[in-house]
């Protein structure tokens, strides 16, 4: 069966740096897989060659079997993957609701079908309450729901999420584990970058670990947190 | 119809079917003197509708509008000049070639990344090309000025445009109500949302699947029509046309002024702009001659002290703040 | 056409592009600290002619001599209008930045337009007719004094900004502007002693512009749009660039003016703006962004 979204040899060079250093990995379909690895290591530089903001420099990525490197990021989304951003983008002089329209008019031109789309998300998100306030006027907790809201509102097959628990209390982060959770029960495959090890291992099924642009584990969160190599480099030895 | 206006709350729209009423029949009690700066006022509500779709919803500064107004006036004048073309059908020319325009600038610009206050710069070289350039051209009267023939006052012949102010004020009026209900249709459609997103966060947009290269170009484009229809009426109402005067950096100003200072971005915006801009200016250079006063450049003062004083404190323009007081806060 | 007045077109074209070189340093420097796009540079040169006119005609006083006092009033104006009008504005989106300058434009425009009238004044000096002869070339003495000054004023920037701590810190605010902060720089103060020290520039060079060509209220924007074209040509943000970006842009003036119709000179300008915004939108000295 092929994997969902499939990276070959991935490697992104700027100038003399090599941020990303011939990554390679699979996403199967309705898993949630974390990459994680310590400031630096490459993480959201991996993410924007995915998503198409970056071109990569050497190796191949692949959606559903069709190749996606060197593609517009907006021809990355209609292609079904939706990205979030690290720090919060959200369209500051428009509402929640239009916000979330934005997203779910990609799939269709009829704004009615949109809103209603958009109206199922507000309610999954838990920001249906909040719907006519002005995004510019949200807390961090509600900007990253919406952020999280409107990639989903482009009825994406898979979601990335750059740090997207970063800022959240743990109250707040909990509450957005239940979300993607259910999300993802619902079929939607998940590919996160995440620094806070709590929603990693409540969420992940597999960890991909950076570490100065390359990969040096993979594998399911338990047997990860425990190789030495990710230990030294990233987690520390108290995180045993 | 109703769903147009769906959203707006009533006593909102009882204002809007009361001033509509009002414009209708304002030339039983108006004079032609009064009714030339209605007509003026209605231009540049028209024009500033025009000029908002590409600040205003898309976020694309444009000073170099003058050069749409242009390039419709002397299309469809040469065609009325040398051919008898009426100037309704010039208008299927003229509208054409300044989308062309438009899509020639759209098209540089955003294939080469010029973006923000280097497009702006953009759009006013090549209004100012085309002011220099049509200097040049004996064709359309060059530097000397490209003059329409003017027919007596007597019969109104609407389909020339050629007949008193009267003729003109329900042309302008009607203009500027099908550009307001235009705008109000594109503001609450795809395309309307994906110009917003783009005029707020353009790598948001395009991670959201939107080419923005696509929908710029389509903000370009219907802007620059648009505004060749305010160019074909601006030259059958003044019957002269100077490229100095025409394509000039302050007519594009002048353009600008209205949605600025009503509200960018807003529907009803560049008509309170030119409501007050006009009427104000008038009054000022009344007054100014009342008193016996013929100077030259007052107005202009006038009208950068307004612009300077909305910049400062009422930077969303006058229209949100009117909005609010008149309880109408609504996404118009 | 002989080689002769191509040479004596492009060496006139030099001198007085080094003029608008200087011109156009002081929008580089605004541009490359502030950040703000200053679209009345052209009518605060316009200002600084008139102000050299009035001196002129009432008290004999030769522009160049003027210079340092006129660049000195032209200097009050920008550091007043920064710090009273542009800080507030610099966190506001960039078209709300070039509003407020261009209603200040307006305003400037039109004020001189109220107080002078719209005829063209000039400054007729005692060696206005007088002209210097290199070999085949023969150039205009006012232009050569111009250029001599234009230089010398600009080589006083580069050294102020290069050497003293007050250029270093104002560079600092332009590389960094939080880092300028948490080092403690007054950054507001700076920003307007920057646009101060741009206006000045433009004073200067309206001093110099005075006894070369005629002053009308409208000379304004067109030299607005023209310090534009340079900056943007030269490289925005380097000052050598500015310098360039005049010499460059008033030779192929005086050369188009010369081959072509004089009318279509500012469309060469024009060209050159729309291939640099194009290909090279860093200008031929800058770094890409």
């Amino acid at each position: 069966m092929t994997a969902l979204l499939s990276i070959a040899g991935v490697s992104k060079r700027f100038r003399g740096l090599v941020a990303v250093d011939r990554v390679s990995c699979e996403v199967e379909k309705g898993e949630i897989f974390a990459v994680i690895g310590p400031n630096g290591a490459g993480k959201t530089t991996l993410f924007s060659t995915i998503a198409g903001s970056l071109e990569p420099t050497e190796g191949e990525i692949r959606f559903l079997g069709e190749r996606i490197d060197g593609l517009r990021p907006d021809e990355v989304c209609r292609r079904g993957v939706a990205r979030t951003f690290q720090i919060v983008r959200p369209f500051p002089a428009l509402t929640v609701e239009d916000n979330i329209m934005v997203g779910a008019l990609l799939r269709t031109a009829d704004t009615a079908k949109a809103a209603a789309t958009a109206q199922d998300v507000m309610r999954r998100l838990d920001l249906f309450d909040k719907r006519d306030r002005e995004a510019k006027s949200l807390t961090l907790p509600d900007r990253k729901r919406l952020e999280v809201a409107r990639a989903l509102a482009t009825a994406p097959q898979l979601l990335l999420l750059d740090e997207v628990m970063a800022g959240l209390r743990p109250t707040e982060t909990d509450r957005m584990v239940a979300i993607l959770r259910e999300l993802n029960a619902q079929g939607l495959t998940i590919l996160l970058i995440e620094h806070v090890m709590r929603a990693v291992m409540a969420l992940a099924n597999r960890v991909l670990v950076l570490h100065h642009g390359a990969a040096i584990a993979l594998g399911t969160p338990e047997v990860v947190t425990r190789e030495p190599a990710v230990v030294q480099s990233y987690l520390g030895a108290e995180a045993l | 119809m109703t769903r147009l206006f769906a959203g707006t709350p009533t006593h909102g729209l009882v204002l809007l079917v009361l001033l509509l009423a009002a414009l209708v029949a304002a030339p039983l009690i108006a004079n032609d003197y009064l009714l030339t700066i209605l007509i003026l006022i209605l231009y540049f509500a028209y024009a500033g509708q025009a000029w908002n779709i590409m600040m205003g919803f898309a976020g694309q500064l444009s000073l170099g509008h003058a050069l749409y107004v242009g390039l419709g006036a002397y299309t469809a004048s040469a065609l009325y000049v040398h051919f008898g073309v009426a100037p309704w059908l010039g208008l299927l020319v003229a509208v054409p070639v300044a989308m062309l325009a438009g899509a020639v600038i759209g098209f540089l610009a955003f294939r080469f990344g010029v973006a923000g206050v280097y497009f702006a710069i953009l759009t006013i070289a090549f209004a100012e090309f085309a002011r220099i350039g049509f200097d040049h051209i004996s064709y359309v009267g060059g530097s000397a000025g490209f003059f329409l023939p003017v027919a007596q006052y007597t019969q109104n012949d609407l389909w020339n445009l050629r007949g008193r102010p009267v003729m003109f004020y329900y042309v302008i009026l009607a203009l500027a109500a099908l550009a307001f209900m235009l705008c109000h249709l594109l503001l609450r459609s795809r395309m309307g949302y994906f110009w917003q997103a783009i005029r707020e966060d353009e790598e948001a947009a395009r991670a959201l699947g939107i080419d923005t290269f696509r929908y710029k170009m389509y903000a370009v484009v219907i802007s620059a029509g648009m505004t060749a229809v305010a160019g074909v009426f601006f030259a059958f109402f003044y019957n002269n046309l100077f490229p100095e005067q025409v394509f000039h950096i302050s007519r594009s100003i002048e353009l600008i002024l209205a949605p600025i200072i009503g509200g960018v971005g807003t529907l009803f915006g560049p008509i309170v702009g030119a409501f007050l801009l006009t009427g104000l200016s008038e009054a000022v250079t009344e007054t100014l001659h009342a008193l016996g006063f013929e100077i030259p450049g007052a107005k202009q003062v006038f009208y950068g002290i307004c612009l300077l004083v909305v910049v400062m404190a009422l930077p969303d323009g006058i229209w949100p703040w009117l909005a609010r007081r008149l309880g109408l806060e609504r996404r118009s | 056409m002989p080689l002769d007045i191509y040479l004596n077109v492009a060496v006139s074209g030099l001198l007085t592009g080094l003029v608008y070189g200087l011109m156009a340093l002081g929008l580089s420097v605004i541009f490359g600290v502030v950040r703000v796009v200053n679209f009345a540079h052209g009518e605060m040169m316009t200002i600084a002619m008139y102000i050299a006119i009035v001196l002129f005609s009432a008290f004999k006083l030769d522009p160049l001599v003027m210079m340092v006092p006129i660049a000195g009033v032209l200097f009050a104006l920008g550091y007043v209008m920064q710090a009273g009008l542009i800080n507030p504005f610099i966190s506001r989106p960039e078209h709300s930045q070039f509003m407020l300058l261009v209603a200040v434009a307006i305003i400037m425009v039109n004020v001189l337009l109220l107080i002078f009238g719209p005829d063209a004044r000039s400054v007729q000096t005692s060696y206005a007719f007088d002209s210097f002869a290199f070999g085949p070339i023969i150039v205009d003495a006012t232009k050569v004094y111009a250029a001599c000054a234009a230089i010398v004023v600009s080589a006083a920037l580069f050294t102020f900004f290069k050497f003293s701590s007050v250029g270093k810190a104002i560079r600092a605010c332009a590389d960094n502007y939080t880092g300028a902060l948490v080092v403690g720089l007054d950054v507001k103060r700076l920003y307007a002693l920057t646009f101060g020290l741009g206006a000045a520039c433009v004073g200067a060079a309206g001093s110099m512009l005075a006894i070369i060509i005629d002053v009308t209220p409208p000379l304004g924007p067109q030299y607005t749009l023209l310090a534009f074209v340079i900056v943007i040509t030269g490289g925005l943000g380097s000052m050598p660039g500015a310098l360039l970006g005049g010499v460059l842009i008033g030779m192929t003036e005086a050369l188009a003016g010369l081959l072509f119709a004089p009318s279509a000179k500012s469309m060469f300008a024009f060209a050159i703006l729309v291939l640099v915004l194009l290909f090279r939108p860093q200008g031929i000295v800058g770094k890409r962004a």
